[in-house]
């Protein structure tokens, strides 16, 4: 096993020990960490199997193999960044919701 | 006895609230209608939220600051909850003055109007703005005859009547930043009937406008944008 092999599985490993911890404490959502975790998996997946980033690039008609990770890692990038933007959309109106509320409820408890 | 609910969105308006709030409670009206003022303080720096306390007027008092948009709701969205007939958006800088009420009011009765628009630009009276807000206003009034097919003069006056029908669409839905001329599409398109009265208006009396000089592209693209938005929702959904 190349030296690298080891370092990158060692990598992906402790990340994905974090990822688990984070959900453990209750810092991030299950539903946000499933992409996390798919991707540690792949990487991991890649790190053990070295032909196969040349393999999936020859079956896909990618010529350089490192620029069909490039492709598939800004391709995942772009949509997951799409899916928090939508996220921080849908709390910016529950908020809003929240504060209207808030202010006439503010306003019916004065006046008893 | 039909009550109206006169919305003041404030944002550091310390200076100029209470003159607005007593101009409101002190403004002529049809026989037969009575005003009371919501103020909405916008999480406001100063101390808006002790002077309004104070005042003859609803005080509601937002945790957080939601910009224009949202606030005018909160104030539609009390109007509506408590059973109002009638809501009139005041700006808390006294641009609107409480006098010219009335004729809102009076026109709308007169033609049936759900919608009733405080105009500067009928005809050519009173302030008038700067260049640059007029050249807005007319793309504005461009894009509303190309969308909806209504002409309207003045489509960034804040200074606007709704009648309960509009207050339950409003309740649910109402544009965040920058809402005047996306509200009119918005009204258009739910088949409320829109009207336009000649109104003076004064210069801002206190507090800074929600759109400075800078922001001004940003306003014209971020709007266009909400009207789009808004005309497809509303005709697909239909």
């Amino acid at each position: 096993m190349a030296k690298i092999q080891i370092i990158a599985i060692a990598t992906s490993l402790l990340f994905l020990l974090y990822i688990v911890r984070l959900i453990i404490k209750g810092k991030l959502r299950e539903e946000y960490s499933i992409v996390w975790i798919v991707c540690t998996v792949v990487l991991i997946l890649f790190s053990f199997w070295r032909d196969g980033l040349e393999i999936m690039a020859n079956l896909l008609g990618v010529y350089e193999a490192p620029n069909l990770i490039f492709t598939g890692a800004i391709f995942a990038i772009f949509i997951y960044l799409l899916h928090l933007s939508v996220v921080v959309s849908k709390l910016q109106s529950q908020n809003k919701q929240l504060a209207q509320d808030i202010a006439m409820l503010k306003e019916k408890m004065e006046n008893k | 006895m039909k009550r109206i609910a006169a919305v003041v969105p404030a944002y550091n308006e310390e200076k100029a609230i209470a003159a607005v709030v007593a101009d409101i409670n002190s403004a002529p009206l049809p026989a037969g209608y009575s005003i009371t003022a919501v103020v909405v303080n916008d999480c406001s720096k100063d101390s808006t939220s002790e002077v309004i306390s104070k005042l003859n007027c609803i005080a509601l008092n937002l945790p957080i600051n939601l910009g224009i948009g949202g606030a005018v709701q909160t104030g539609f969205k009390y109007a509506f909850e408590n059973g109002f007939d009638y809501a009139i958006q005041i700006d808390g800088d006294g641009q609107h003055p409480a006098s010219e009420i009335h004729k809102l009011v009076n026109h709308a009765i007169e033609h049936n109007y759900d919608v009733v628009i405080g105009s500067r630009f009928i005809s050519k009276e009173g302030f008038q703005s700067s260049a640059l807000r007029r050249f807005g206003i007319n793309y504005f009034k461009w894009l509303n005859r190309l969308l909806v097919g209504v002409t309207i003069n003045d489509s960034t006056s804040g200074f606007r009547l709704i009648n309960r029908k509009v207050l339950e669409v409003v309740n649910e839905y109402y544009p965040d930043e920058y809402p005047e001329p996306e509200a009119i599409i918005l009204y258009s398109l739910n088949h409320f009937k829109t009207g336009e009265v000649q109104v003076q208006m004064k210069e801002r009396q206190g507090g800074v406008s929600s759109i400075g000089a800078f922001s001004s592209i940003y306003y014209m693209f971020k709007v266009s944008l909400a009207i789009f938005y808004t005309f497809i929702r509303i005709k697909f959904k239909k």
